[in-house]
């Protein structure tokens, strides 16, 4: 038996409502089927399940507001005989007292203080006291649903929110959740984070006339952005440069498995979110933009999944459309690099001696020193802007 | 060390072990029950009487009390006896000369008298002989201060723990799993001493500390290739002396794993696997992300039938099991 509990879908949230369930008691589920809808501030989440298994018995209703942390829902995992259960009326009395006690409103319990039965590892107890994590908030994944380090990790990291505040849009600092979320993130990746910064003007008249040709045999639905192009030259870069793709935990940087892009997203009723697409390195560019459009759709909608928000292994910020010449952003951790394209804009070019003008853009990289050095940085841009020259190959 | 290698056994390890020590030290000699002209009950001493001869290749009665006791009298007169008792069972007999002599004599002296005692011994099941032949008891020896426990479980070990325990002026115990004796495999020709005051990891890895020793660690070696096809890469010690116990190596091991799991052939209570579980406790508790687990042999007397006595001692896929249990958090 394991308990599916409210997971913290970013660290501006201390309680969710149910809205729905997509699952019944006995429906068989396996990891990664979204099995309930819940109301956050960011909008509604799809969440999904790590486990497979059944549905044993569905703890809390739709309609009901709960704590992060609280039991949501009995699985009985495979591999393990079903025990006998009492009628879900009178669920195991130590389980249904359990939920009772999650489903009590946190009151003015210290920070760290867990609510019922919750099990912490004393690794994760240490970890979430250097990152700052309060465990209420933290779903457990280990033996018996205990937190370990790694859940209190990635609890950190959904934590961090949402990357790149431009010092523009400082000035809407205001005390709401998210927005506070973002200025601890930013503080802790400017005070721990050695940031360098390059800059490179790449010429976008290839991508741009492949671009015009490709579209012009596209139906208007079926019609690529030329952000796909960036993003997905970024991935196949961090690909062939893996220092800016990954993680800084623990004082050593850990590659990641796979290229995953996180996008800043800006939000209309304010924040920024920086949800991630998965394994953009493999994806063709029909597939990107597709992924793309879901995404920016379903997160404006408020309709992310919980995977999604805690994923990505760099970050792609595009000021472009906001009139920025060039964006040198703040990473978002424990990510080590953030790339930044400002606006297209028409220069004046030379090439073997003659003068004419191009659509260039400034592609930024802020990396983490403590993994890559602007050598390993410069030579990522130059990657990119290679691939950015022969766009038919993206 | 030379890189040439020969072939050879745990058991003609040992003999070369003995063998090297009474031709280094005149004041070295072998005695127990069978050891000299029925060259030892495990064929450890074969061929040993006839190159030394009968002063120091020594047949006793069927005493042990009576053998050790002479052993530790031979060792506070000055000279260097290797005791060989046939199995860990029958050391019982000789407890008393153990427990209430060898390891208190110094204390009991104010120091005058130190015993340069080595106590040789087979260990462990595994071999069909039942539940009074089939004991691992070396945990319960690790109990007592004023002696040492080594547990030998490679051929390097076999070969170079005995003259540091001949040199040690404190009783040495030596535990030989009788599993071990058959064991094939190389060793440097020029083999010799070894440390003995420190556990050694025999695979490095980042997901679980796998704290084993002696007959045990062979199978542990055999789950981490399993494990590894899972993803998960443990980490294997082999403690080697029980008594002292190198707790800095297990806690640097549990500090950069956050996990461990003990497979120790003792049974579960009261048991050296019991012992490191609370050294990792007090020394690296907010280090560990998940409660430390044990693999030990089920406590019954050991059973005769093949798949009974199997089934009672560690084996791989439990070892593999509990650490995935350990990993990821569930079997």
């Amino acid at each position: 038996m394991s308990e599916f509990r409210m997971p913290s879908l970013g660290a501006d949230m201390e309680f969710g409502t149910l809205v729905d369930w997509r699952v019944k008691s006995g429906d068989r589920i396996k990891r990664g089927d979204v099995v309930a809808l819940v109301e956050t501030e960011k909008g509604v989440i799809e969440v999904e399940i790590f486990e497979n298994g059944v549905i044993d018995s569905l703890i809390v209703q739709p309609g009901q507001k709960v704590p992060v942390g609280a039991t949501l829902a009995i699985v009985r995992s495979d591999g393990k005989t079903a025990e006998v259960q009492p009628a879900p009326a009178a669920a195991p009395p130590s389980e249904a007292k359990a939920a009772v006690e999650e489903l009590r409103p946190a009151t003015v319990a210290p920070p760290t203080e867990l609510p019922g039965r919750a099990r912490v590892s004393p690794l994760a107890r240490k970890r979430a006291q250097e990152l700052g994590v309060e465990l209420s908030a933290v779903t457990g994944t280990g033996e018996a649903g205990s937190i370990t380090a790694s859940d209190v990790e990635k609890a950190a990291a959904a934590k961090q929110g949402a990357p790149v505040a431009p010092p523009a849009s400082a000035k809407g600092l205001d005390l709401q959740a998210m927005r506070r979320v973002i200025a601890a993130a930013m503080a802790r990746s400017k005070r721990e984070i050695p940031h360098y910064y390059l800059a490179t003007t790449i010429a976008m008249s290839n991508s741009l006339n492949w671009l015009a040709a490709e579209n012009a045999k596209r139906t208007v639905t079926r019609r690529l952005l030329y952000s796909a192009l960036l993003i997905r030259a970024v991935a196949l870069a961090a690909r062939e440069v893996p220092e800016v793709n990954g993680f800084w935990i623990d004082g050593a940087f850990k590659l990641a498995d796979g290229v995953h892009v996180g996008v800043a997203i800006s939000l209309r009723q304010g924040g920024l979110i920086n949800p991630a697409i998965h394994d953009v390195d493999k994806k063709s560019l029909d597939e990107l933009m597709e992924s793309m459009l879901d995404l920016v759709n379903r997160a404006r909608s408020g309709h992310l999944r919980s995977s999604e928000l805690s994923d990505g292994t760099i970050t792609v910020t595009n000021l472009g459309e906001q009139g920025v010449a060039s964006v040198f952003g703040v990473i978002y951790p424990p990510q080590v690099a953030l790339v930044g394209f400002g606006k297209l804009i028409e220069r004046p070019y030379a090439s073997n001696g003659l003068l004419g003008a191009r659509p260039m853009i400034e592609a930024t990289l802020s990396g983490d020193h403590r993994v890559s050095d602007g050598h390993r940085g410069g030579r990522f841009l130059l990657v990119v802007d290679r691939l950015l020259q022969a766009p038919e190959k993206l | 060390m030379s890189t040439e290698k020969i072939k050879t056994t745990y058991r003609d390890a040992i003999r070369a072990a003995i063998r090297e020590a009474l031709l280094r030290d005149e004041r070295v000699f072998l005695m127990g029950e069978d050891v000299g002209r029925y060259g030892g009950c495990f064929a450890v001493s074969k061929g040993l009487l006839d190159e030394f001869g009968p002063e120091r290749i020594r047949d006793t009665p069927l005493s042990e009390s009576a053998f050790v006791g002479a052993g530790i009298g031979a060792a506070m007169g000055g000279v260097r006896p290797i005791v060989e008792i046939m199995t860990v069972n029958f050391s019982l007999l000789a407890l008393d000369q153990i427990v209430n002599n060898a390891a208190t004599i110094l204390h009991m002296s104010g120091g005058q008298f130190n015993i340069p005692l080595v106590i040789r011994m087979t260990t462990g099941a595994g071999r069909q002989l039942a539940a009074q032949h089939s004991h691992s008891l070396e945990g319960w020896y690790a109990h007592i201060p004023g002696i040492k426990v080594l547990t030998p479980a490679t051929l390097e070990d076999a070969r170079g723990m005995l003259w540091p325990a001949l040199e040690d002026p404190d009783p040495v115990l030596i535990f030989e799993n009788g599993m071990l004796y058959n064991m094939e495999g190389e060793l440097a020709a020029d083999a010799g001493a070894v440390d003995i005051s420190k556990a050694a990891i025999r695979r490095s890895g980042k997901h679980v500390s796998l704290i084993t020793y002696g007959g045990t660690l062979f199978k542990t070696l055999q789950a981490t290739e399993e494990l590894a096809r899972e993803g998960i890469d443990a980490e294997v010690i082999d403690l080697r002396a029980l008594r002292p116990l190198d707790t800095a190596t297990i806690v640097e091991s549990v500090s950069h794993t956050h996990r461990a799991v003990i497979v120790d052939e003792g049974w579960r209570s009261g048991s050296i696997s019991a012992e490191i579980m609370a050294r990792i406790m007090e020394h690296a508790f907010y280090e560990l992300d998940a409660p430390v687990a044990r693999v030990c042999s089920a406590e019954v007397p050991m059973p005769y039938p093949k798949h009974l006595e199997d089934a009672a001692i560690p084996q791989v896929p439990a070892i593999v099991a509990s650490a995935r249990r350990v990993v990821t958090g569930h079997e």
